[in-house]
């Protein structure tokens, strides 16, 4: 199996676009915590403070699928590890 | 600009650069642009830490001006380690004070100018193998042996170790996502902005500080305290009520 340089690039960069779209997971996610905290909040506005914490916590660790996705995107573009 | 940036790659720059080489017993070495701006990072933080120093020793009762800014720097970080860890905190405090300041000067030293540290991988690793050594040795400094290992073998009983495999990928699996998470951050911001800055060329003029904001002092700021915090819950979630074994 002989490719060309550049189709290797076209399908890594077809590759690195599919890979982000593992984004959409978290994505989701981080929606459903924000309104979940939103009601929260309206429910108690005291404990605002804490359910901004806990939001916040939750969703950064819900992002990482995502950043997973962002990584293989951006070791396709710019590493080029399919290359010979 | 007519190749793109996968052709080209002239345009759009963020990788990590050497700058000079030597020789560490025969092994070529580079030292490279993530140690000068660590270096920088730490300049920064000594003479800061000096000029607190400074200040403290001749502290007043009513504090004023900088003295003010370092009570209130130790008190909001001494409070964040007392709310997560209870009476574990004392011990902790000056770590996770050193980890959140180096972590976020360093997410956002991308304001300097600077390359930031943290979007290495080789800087981000050997943080979270520093967490993930300090939940083992708490852990077997706080629970009997036979509890770790019935931990290890947790859904199953412990005579029945099917399940040792997955924990111990699951233990394994911490310092990975940890130093992931927050290198895959602060390098998505790197990139965004390299993108931008290169490919936008003169029309990227002011405007793009609102991206600055956010790329830079919000989702570094997020990133610090999401790895302060998850590295205090997982020594705490060791130390439980805090009785030694």
């Amino acid at each position: 199996m002989d490719f060309n340089e550049n189709f290797i690039l076209g399908c890594s960069a077809i590759g690195a676009g599919l890979a982000v779209i593992a984004g959409i997971g978290p994505g989701v996610g981080q929606g459903i915590a924000a309104g979940h905290a939103a009601a929260a909040v309206g429910r108690n506005p005291g404990a605002q403070p804490k359910v901004m914490q806990t939001m916040l916590l939750g969703q950064a660790v819900a992002e990482t699928t995502g950043l997973y996705g962002l990584l293989v995107a951006i070791l396709l573009m710019f590493v080029k590890p399919l290359l010979p | 600009m007519g190749h793109g940036i996968l052709l080209s790659g002239s345009a759009v720059d963020f990788n990590v650069h050497g700058v000079f080489q030597y020789s560490f017993f025969g092994h070529p070495v580079w030292i490279t642009t993530t140690h000068i701006s660590i270096l920088i990072v730490m300049l920064l933080l000594t003479a800061f830490a000096i000029a607190a120093n400074r200040c403290m020793a001749k502290a007043s009762e009513v504090p004023g001006g900088f003295q003010n800014v370092v009570e209130m720097i130790v008190e909001k970080l001494g409070g964040m380690v007392e709310g997560t860890m209870g009476q574990a905190a004392p011990r902790f405090q000056n770590y996770i004070g050193t980890l959140f300041i180096f972590i976020l000067i360093s997410n956002i030293s991308g304001l300097l100018g600077l390359r930031p540290p943290t979007a290495d991988y080789g800087v981000t690793l050997p943080l979270a193998i520093i967490t993930f050594s300090m939940i083992h040795f708490n852990k077997w400094k706080y629970q009997k042996p036979l509890t770790v290992w019935t931990d290890l073998c947790s859904p199953l009983p412990p005579w029945l170790p099917i399940w040792m495999p997955i924990n111990i990928v699951s233990a394994v699996a911490v310092p990975i996502s940890l130093s992931l998470r927050l290198f895959a951050n602060v390098l998505s911001g790197t990139a965004m902005m390299a993108l931008l800055y290169g490919l936008l060329g003169w029309f990227a003029t002011a405007w793009p500080a609102a991206l600055h904001v956010y790329f830079d002092l919000f989702s570094g700021a997020i990133q610090t305290y999401v790895f302060c915090m998850l590295t205090m819950t997982y020594i705490s979630n060791e130390i439980g009520d805090g009785t030694r074994r």
